[in-house]
C-alpha cells in the first residue's frame, strides 16, 4: 500500500461576532485516511488542532441537508464528498453564500427556509371535507404520489440558493427551493389553491419570471430534483394564470 | 438572565416534539420549541423504511387489525413492555398514518390488480384488489405477522417530518433554533421549565412553562459507531437524571441494527430486507435460514444482530480494515425497484462506498441503532415524580418498545406518541397555571453560569475530545451486542473515572459565544452519567430479554427480572446513579409472557403467567361466543385514550365484508 497523502484545507475563517476579527483563508492538514470525507476530516481539525472551527453536520449521511458548503468552488453537501475526489490534495472550503453567517463554514439556513415557506405558503391547504381519521383515507392516484414524493426530496440544503445568478442579484427572489415547493403543492390534488393564487406569490420577478435560466440549481442540486423542468412548467403555468393572459 | 414564559414549552423540534406542540397549539395554548437545529434537519428525517399501522390496505396486510399489531409488539419487546401502552398505541396508528395524509404526506398508494414481489428469494405474484387502488401501501418489515410498514418510496422520515413541520408553521408556531437546554428547573414535585444556552451567542436564557415536554431522541452517540445523527447524543435523558428526582426506564436496553454500512456506521433500511434483500457471508453463502428457518432474514431486529455476530465469530465475516463484516444483497431486487423504492440506500453505497448495489453486495454489520430507554413516563407521557414534565418518542421511556424495538414502530411512536401525549399535554396546560418562582429560576440559571465559567476560565487540564472517544470506546468494546459480568463491571469502573476525569475539563477555545468545544464539554458530562446508566443497568440485569444479551444468563428470567430498571441521580457528586426496579404486573396483561418464537425456548417463567392464562380463558369464557374482538380486549384490559381518539379504525375488509353480504342477500332474493 502506498503511504497516505496528506489532504491541505485551505477554510474561510470569520467570526462575525468578534468585532476584531477579519475574514481571512487559513491553512491546515491532514493525513488521509481510506473512505475519508470532508466531515471526518473537518472533525479531524477540530479535535486535533482547532477546537473553535465552525460547521454544521446533523445525520453525516446526505439526508438532512445541514452541511451544505463550497467545495472547490462548486457548493455541495460536505458529508458525502470524499476528500479521494481531489486528485491533487487541495481542498479549499468556504460558506455558502447567500445566508446569513454564523461563523467560519456555518450559515443559518434554517432561519432563511422558515422565511420562506411563511411568506410562500409552503404547506398543504385541503379541503376538510374528508379528513375523518378514523375512516377509510381517500384514495389517491398512484403515480400522483410517486411525483410527489419526487417533488418532496428537497431537503432544503441551501445549495440552489447559492448556485442562483438571480439570487445573488436579487435579494427576494425566491429560488429554486421556493419553485419546486409551490410545483410540488401545485402538483398535489389534495391541495386546493389554484394557479391563479400561486400567481399572485410567484408570477413576478421574484419567483418564474425573476429566473434567468442559468440553471446552477439544476446542475448542483445534491438531490437531482428537477429544478429546469419545474422552473419551466411554473412559468408556463403561470403565464397562462396571469390576467394578461401572456400565453 | 432573560426569562420567556408560555404556556407549552417542547425540547426538541423532530418529529415527535412538533406533533405534541402542535396538539397544544390547536387547543389555543401558546407553545414553544427549542431546537439545537432547525426543525426539518431532526433525526426524524433519517427514518427511510417506512411507519407500522395496521391499515390492511395491500393483500398482504390483509387479516391485519389492531390485536395483531399489539401482539406483534408485545412480542418484540420480549414482554418487556407496558401492554397497555402498547394498546393505545396500535389501536391510533391508523388514525396517524390518515392525519399524515391530510396534511400533505404523499404515501406510496397501491396499484390495482398484479405485481411482482420478491419473498424468500422468490419472484412472487400478488394481486390486488380494485377496492384497494389507491389506498395507502404497506411493505414487509422484520417481526411482523403481516405487511404493515406503510411507507413514502425510502423516504418516509423525510416526507414525514417535512409535512409535520409544515403544519406547525402554518400554526405559527415559533421554533427557537439553535438553543440547547442544559437544565431543568424544578423543585423536586414541579418541573417549570428549563434553562438553554445560545449556541450562537451563548446567551443563558430561562424558558418558563406550564408544561415541559423532553423530545430529544435517543442516546445513540455515547458509542463510537451509530446510526444515529451525530446530535443525538442523550441530553434529554441527563436534564431528566440531573433533577435528581425523576427516573430513567430501561436505559440498558439498546438496539442495534443488522445492516449498518462498514466502516462509517450509516443506516441502509430494513426496508431492503423487507422488500427481498439477503444476508450472505464471505462465501456469498445466504446463512440466515440455518439460524432461523421460519422468519430469515426478517427476524427481529435484535435475533439477526446475534445471529450475525454469531457467523462471524465463526470466522464466516468477510475480513477487511475495519474488521469483518457481512453482505446485504438487494441485486435480486432489480434496477427498478432500487432506483425508485431503495434510492436513499442507492445514494449512500455510491456516495460513501463507491459501489452500485444493484450490481454489487453491500458490507454491513451490526451497528448501535435505537435506545428503546430513556425518560420514565406514565401512559399519559408524564414524568411519574416530575409533574409538569412529559416526555415523548425516542427520548422516553413511554414504554411500548419493551427490550427491543420492531422496525417501523419508532416512526410510528414520534407520531402516534406524540398525537395521544399532545392531548395530555394540552389537558395539562389547560388545567394548570404557571408556576414561577424567581429565587428557583436564578439559582439554576446561575448554577449554569457557574459550570461555563469554570470551563472556560478554569485550570482544567482534561481534553474534552479524548474523554468522549475513550467513553464511546468502552461503551464499543464492554456495552455491546453480547454482554457479561466482568465487562460490564470494567465499563463501570472505567465509566465512573472518567466521570471524575470530566470534572476537571480545560478548554482551549475560550470563547463564551460560539465554541464548539465549550459544547463538546457541557454534553460529556451529562453524555457520561447517561452511559454509566445504561452500563450499570446492564450489569445488574442478570438475564437476558429482547437486544439486552447476557452471554453469563442466557435466559428469559421473568422469574426475577418481569420488571423495568429505573435509574435516578439523587447525588450530583456521585459516580453512579441509583438503580430500582418497577415490576411488570403479569396479572394485568392482556398477553401473558411466553415464547417469543426464536431459538430455543429456555425463558424461565413467572409463577403468575399460568394462573393469568386460566383467568383470561375464564374471562372470555363467560362472555360467550357473540362476544366481538372489541368486547373481548376490553375485558382482558382495557385501556383509556383521550375521546377523540377512541373511535373504532374502520378498514378495507369492513366494507369488503359488507358488500360481499348485501350482494349475498341480493342474490337471496
Amino acid at each position: 500500500m502506498s503511504q497516505a497523502r496528506t489532504i491541505r484545507f485551505s477554510i474561510f475563517r470569520f467570526d462575525p461576532q468578534d468585532p476584531n476579527d477579519k475574514p481571512k483563508m487559513v491553512n491546515y492538514e491532514v493525513t488521509e485516511a481510506p473512505g475519508m470525507t470532508v466531515f471526518i476530516a473537518l472533525n479531524m481539525l477540530r479535535e486535533q488542532q482547532d477546537p473553535s472551527l465552525q460547521f454544521d453536520f446533523v445525520c453525516r449521511a446526505g439526508i438532512c441537508g445541514s452541511c451544505a458548503m463550497v467545495i472547490n468552488g462548486k457548493p455541495t453537501l460536505a458529508c458525502r464528498t470524499l476528500t479521494a475526489n481531489y486528485p491533487k490534495g487541495d481542498i479549499i472550503l468556504m460558506p455558502l453564500p447567500g445566508f446569513e453567517l454564523i461563523g467560519d463554514l456555518s450559515v443559518n439556513t434554517g432561519k432563511f427556509m422558515r422565511e420562506l415557506a411563511e411568506r410562500l405558503q409552503l404547506w398543504l391547504q385541503p379541503n376538510n371535507f374528508d379528513s375523518d381519521i378514523h375512516r377509510i383515507e381517500t384514495p389517491m392516484d398512484p403515480d400522483e404520489a410517486a411525483k410527489l414524493y419526487e417533488l418532496d426530496r428537497c431537503v432544503e440544503c441551501g445549495v440552489c440558493v447559492s448556485a442562483c445568478a438571480t439570487k445573488q442579484m436579487r435579494e427576494t427572489f425566491v429560488g429554486a427551493v421556493g419553485m419546486m415547493k409551490i410545483a410540488r403543492f401545485e402538483l398535489d390534488s389534495r391541495d386546493t389553491r389554484t394557479a391563479d393564487d400561486f400567481y399572485h406569490v410567484i408570477g413576478n420577478q421574484d419567483g418564474v419570471f425573476g429566473c434567468m435560466t442559468l440553471l446552477g440549481c439544476q446542475d448542483a442540486c445534491p438531490k437531482d430534483l428537477p429544478h429546469m423542468q419545474q422552473i419551466a412548467y411554473l412559468r408556463r403555468k403561470m403565464a397562462i394564470a396571469s390576467p394578461n393572459r401572456i400565453l | 438572565m432573560q426569562i420567556i414564559y408560555t404556556d407549552t414549552l417542547v425540547v426538541g423540534a423532530g418529529l415527535a416534539g412538533l406533533r405534541v406542540a402542535i396538539a397544544s397549539k390547536e387547543r389555543g395554548l401558546d407553545t414553544l420549541v427549542l431546537s439545537l437545529i432547525p426543525a426539518k434537519r431532526s433525526h426524524s428525517a433519517a427514518a427511510q423504511g417506512g411507519m407500522q399501522a395496521s391499515l390492511g390496505n395491500t393483500i398482504k396486510g390483509m387479516g391485519d387489525d389492531e390485536d395483531v399489531h399489539f401482539e406483534d409488539t408485545v412480542k418484540g419487546s420480549d414482554w418487556g413492555c407496558d401492554q397497555t401502552v402498547a394498546r393505545m398505541f396500535a389501536h391510533c396508528a391508523p388514525k396517524a398514518v390518515r392525519e399524515l395524509a391530510n396534511w400533505g404526506v404523499p404515501w406510496t398508494r397501491i396499484t390495482k390488480g398484479e405485481r411482482q414481489v420478491i419473498v424468500n428469494a422468490h419472484k412472487v405474484t400478488i394481486n390486488e384488489a380494485e377496492e384497494a387502488h389507491g389506498l395507502i401501501n404497506a411493505r414487509d418489515f422484520g417481526g411482523t405477522k403481516k405487511w404493515r410498514t406503510c411507507y413514502t418510496a425510502d423516504g418516509t422520515g423525510h416526507s414525514l417530518l417535512y409535512a409535520v413541520d409544515n403544519k406547525a408553521i402554518s400554526l405559527g408556531i415559533p421554533v427557537h433554533e439553535r438553543m440547547e437546554a442544559l437544565k431543568i428547573i424544578h423543585d423536586g414535585k414541579r418541573c417549570q421549565g428549563v434553562i438553554a444556552r445560545c449556541l450562537i451567542t451563548g446567551e443563558v436564557r430561562a424558558y418558563i412553562a406550564k408544561s415541559t415536554t423532553i423530545a430529544t431522541g435517543g442516546y445513540g452517540r455515547i458509542y463510537e459507531v451509530s446510526t444515529n445523527a451525530i446530535i443525538c447524543d442523550g441530553i434529554g435523558q441527563a436534564l431528566a437524571l440531573e433533577t435528581g428526582v425523576a427516573t430513567l426506564g430501561n436505559m440498558e436496553a439498546v438496539q442495534f441494527h443488522p445492516t449498518a454500512i462498514v466502516p462509517v456506521g450509516i443506516l441502509t433500511t430494513e426496508g431492503c430486507r423487507g422488500d427481498g434483500g439477503l444476508l450472505r457471508d464471505k462465501d456469498g453463502y445466504r446463512f440466515m435460514p440455518d439460524y432461523e428457518p421460519e422468519k430469515k432474514e426478517l427476524a427481529s431486529r435484535d435475533v439477526v444482530s446475534r445471529r450475525m455476530t454469531e457467523h462471524m465469530r465463526k470466522g464466516k465475516g468477510v475480513d477487511s480494515p475495519y474488521g469483518p463484516h457481512l453482505w446485504l444483497d438487494i441485486t435480486l431486487l432489480g434496477r427498478k425497484h432500487i432506483e425508485t423504492n431503495l434510492r436513499e440506500v442507492k445514494e449512500i453505497c455510491e456516495n460513501f462506498l463507491g459501489i452500485d448495489p444493484t450490481k454489487d453486495w453491500i458490507p454491513v454489520r451490526p451497528t448501535q441503532h435505537y435506545s428503546m430507554g430513556g425518560i420514565r413516563t406514565t401512559p399519559t407521557g408524564e414524568s411519574p415524580q416530575l409533574s409538569g414534565l412529559f416526555s415523548v418518542g425516542e427520548a422516553a421511556c413511554w414504554d411500548m418498545h419493551g427490550f427491543n424495538r420492531l422496525g417501523g414502530n419508532s416512526l410510528a411512536e414520534t407520531v402516534v406518541g406524540g398525537m395521544i401525549i399532545g392531548k395530555y399535554v394540552a389537558d395539562f396546560g389547560e388545567k394548570n397555571n404557571l408556576v414561577i418562582d424567581t429565587d428557583l429560576i436564578n439559582r439554576f440559571g446561575c448554577e449554569l453560569t457557574q459550570e461555563i465559567n469554570v470551563l472556560v476560565d478554569g485550570e482544567g487540564t482534561e481534553n474534552t475530545f479524548e474523554l468522549k472517544l475513550a467513553m464511546q470506546k468502552i461503551m464499543m468494546d464492554y456495552v455491546g451486542i453480547f454482554r457479561n459480568g466482568d465487562e460490564l463491571q470494567q465499563a463501570v469502573d472505567e465509566l465512573s473515572q472518567l466521570l471524575k476525569r470530566s470534572r476537571n475539563i480545560g478548554l482551549r477555545c475560550k470563547n463564551r459565544h460560539a465554541n464548539p468545544e465549550l459544547v463538546e464539554a457541557l454534553r460529556l458530562r451529562r453524555m457520561l452519567k447517561v452511559a454509566l446508566t445504561v452500563a450499570c443497568g446492564a450489569n445488574a440485569r442478570t438475564e437476558s430479554r429482547g437486544a439486552h444479551s447476557r452471554e453469563d444468563f442466557p435466559q428469559r428470567n421473568d422469574k426475577d427480572w418481569l420488571n423495568r430498571t429505573l435509574s435516578t441521580w439523587p447525588d450530583a457528586d456521585a459516580l453512579a446513579p441509583v438503580l430500582s426496579y418497577e415490576a411488570l404486573d403479569v396479572m394485568q396483561m392482556e398477553l401473558p409472557p411466553g415464547y417469543r418464537g426464536y431459538g430455543v425456548n429456555n425463558t424461565i417463567a413467572h409463577p403468575d403467567t399460568e394462573k393469568r392464562q386460566q383467568q383470561i380463558d375464564a374471562i372470555l369464557a363467560n362472555l360467550g361466543i357473540d362476544a366481538d374482538r372489541y368486547a373481548k380486549q376490553a375485558a382482558i384490559m382495557p385501556f383509556t385514550l383521550p375521546d377523540e381518539l377512541m373511535p373504532l379504525n374502520q378498514r378495507l375488509s369492513d366494507t369488503l365484508n359488507r358488500s360481499v353480504d348485501s350482494t349475498t342477500i341480493a342474490g337471496d332474493k
